[in-house]
């Protein structure tokens, strides 16, 4: 009876990997469902939310709409965005009047390491000037280099565009 | 408390101290912080007699990251993206405890469709979390194949989650009073497909896996957690589930849209180490359920309350939620004196529970089958040190 057991348990077994190797079998014809990283990627990159970045404007295509309110700054839970002003004289000033101070975007200096994603400079934004990149393939072998100033980055890109065209 | 007490860690209290004659012979090891059973830091102290457990005590706070104490510094919008970091495998439920727990304390109203989005995200993602511990759960045991298809299908649904939320892994993705993005037709078609897919695929891994002979070895009459004891420890979720209580939170304190939904509670009542696993790949068929019903129903509408507060300012007092999470009843409990922080904000984490059964399951069982009840139990460390 033991013995007859024993064996009854050996062909459960053997069946049971038998019925496995089956469906490893039918998907080992399957086409391949990854890609090969440095030679292919992936396409779906353009839904991923990748660094914060300031956005082209739309009234200043030259720089971006910021009107340097200090929002996103206040609002950001890991205060990885920190404000360079530019305090300005207004041109051509009435003779009678006092001159106005302008306040300009100097730099935006973002600490990426310290960044969660979560959106809540873009949303709080009261002018849109800010927005997810889709910069995704990002390494780097210091923790310095992914600190940057958003103001410069967004020069290089509108000077890239241009030289493009 | 003289400073002899107070040097030395968890061993030293209450380990070396007992190495008298009567624990002679009795072999001490450290399974974990670096052990990849524990799926993370945590650390258990295993004393053996020859093969078998005679005590194994878990040591927590490898991972400790302070989340309570940062809300409460934290202004309530700020605490958001936290919420997606202290379970990183089902990050919606989290948020949306915490969201649901504000919303209800400010009397914020939410869009219907809001709440179906809500809905049909935070399924997906307890598919995708389910899809890990099955392959990893699986992968404890020994075999490696499964975790390639389970991750196969969790890239479809992360896929999808990523086209509305941004990110892959730790959302942030609800608001007070909605979601940040609608659902777009690309989703919808994309999500009816992933359904189907999922249909398809449960049944494979039941040929594959569930009814495998050596999986059944090793699960089988393995860790039998009788009701009783769960209940005294506070045992949520599958767990529950998989010693016959049907205690799951979406029905015994019904939030959101799931009273409309129809939906089961797989609950299995043997309590062992396989009943827990039927009850989380069924539970992976029934939010396919809810997310086809879901789809389905899913009206037109703002995806965002359109009077939602840019700054929160709750009145005074004290709100509990909580949402049913891949591992259990999440529950989030916050004080608030009426200024822009919480007073104190706690975090009710479903794998502390869970956890805290570990020492009693596993002794007497050979070392091998307490790993198995470990990837049983589905812990997720940083949400049991938070």
């Amino acid at each position: 009876m033991n013995l007859l057991g024993e064996i009854r348990e050996a062909i459960k077994g053997f069946y049971s990997l038998a019925v496995g190797m089956g469906v490893t079998g039918k998907y080992f014809f399957r086409p391949e469902v990854t890609v090969h990283y440095p030679r292919k990627t992936v396409d779906n990159v353009s839904t991923y939310s990748g660094h914060v970045e300031l956005q082209p404007g739309k009234k200043n295509p030259d720089g971006a709409d910021c009107i340097v309110c200090g929002t996103c700054v206040r609002n950001c839970p890991s205060g990885c965005l920190t404000l360079e002003v530019l305090e300005l004289m207004e041109e051509n000033p009435d003779l009678e009047k006092k001159p106005k101070k302008i306040k300009k975007l100097k730099a935006l200096i973002y600490d990426y390491s310290y960044c969660s994603l979560c959106g809540q400079c873009i949303e709080n934004c009261p002018v849109t000037a800010l927005g997810f990149s889709q910069h995704v393939y990002w390494a780097e072998f210091d923790r310095k280099a992914i600190k940057m100033d958003l103001v410069a980055r967004l020069k290089d890109q509108l000077n890239a565009k241009k030289e493009a065209m | 408390m003289t400073t002899e007490t107070l040097c030395g860690d968890f061993y030293t209290h209450c380990f070396q101290a007992e190495q008298d004659k009567e624990h002679e012979g009795r072999l001490i090891i450290n399974m974990g912080p670096q052990h990849p059973s524990t799926h993370g830091v945590l650390r258990v102290i295993v004393e053996m007699e020859g093969e078998y457990i005679s005590r194994a005590e878990p040591v927590i706070g490898y991972l400790h990251r302070m989340h309570e104490k940062m809300g409460e510094i934290k202004t309530y919008h700020q605490y958001m993206p936290n919420m997606g970091r202290v379970d990183y495998l089902h990050a919606l439920a989290w948020n949306w405890a915490y969201i649901g727990a504000v919303e209800k304390l400010c009397q914020i109203e939410v869009p219907r469709r809001a709440e179906f989005i809500r809905v049909i995200t935070c399924e997906m993602n307890r598919i995708c979390s389910h899809l890990v511990w099955w392959g990893a759960y699986l992968l404890d045991l020994g075999a490696f194949t499964p975790i390639m298809y389970s991750f196969d299908d969790r890239e479809q649904a992360v896929d999808l989650l990523q086209m509305i939320t941004g990110s892959r892994l730790t959302y942030c993705y609800y608001r007070f009073g909605g979601v940040r993005t609608d659902i777009n037709d690309a989703f919808i078609a994309g999500t009816r497909d992933f359904c189907k897919l999922m249909k398809s695929r449960l049944p494979m891994y039941k040929d594959l896996v569930t009814d495998n002979y050596i999986l059944r070895k090793r699960c089988e009459e393995i860790g039998v957690l009788p009701l009783e004891m769960a209940r005294r420890y506070g045992a949520t979720g599958p767990v529950l589930r998989g010693s016959g209580q049907k205690y799951d939170v979406r029905r015994a304190e019904p939030y959101s849209v799931y009273p409309e939904l129809d939906f089961e509670i797989p609950a299995f009542p043997e309590g062992d180490a396989m009943a827990r696993y039927r009850v989380r790949v069924a539970e992976m068929e029934q939010s396919v359920r809810i997310i086809e019903q879901s789809l389905n129903m899913l009206p037109q509408g703002d995806f965002m309350a359109p009077k939602s507060p840019k700054r929160i300012k709750p009145p005074k007092g004290d709100v509990y939620f909580a949402v049913e999470g891949a591992r259990g009843k999440i529950g989030v409990y916050i004080i608030s004196d009426g200024s822009s922080t919480p007073y104190r904000l706690k975090l009710r984490s479903p794998s502390y529970s869970n956890l805290s059964l570990f020492a009693e399951l596993a002794k007497g069982t050979l070392l091998a089958d307490a790993v198995s009840i470990l990837g049983s139990l589905d812990l997720v460390i940083p949400e049991i040190d938070r």
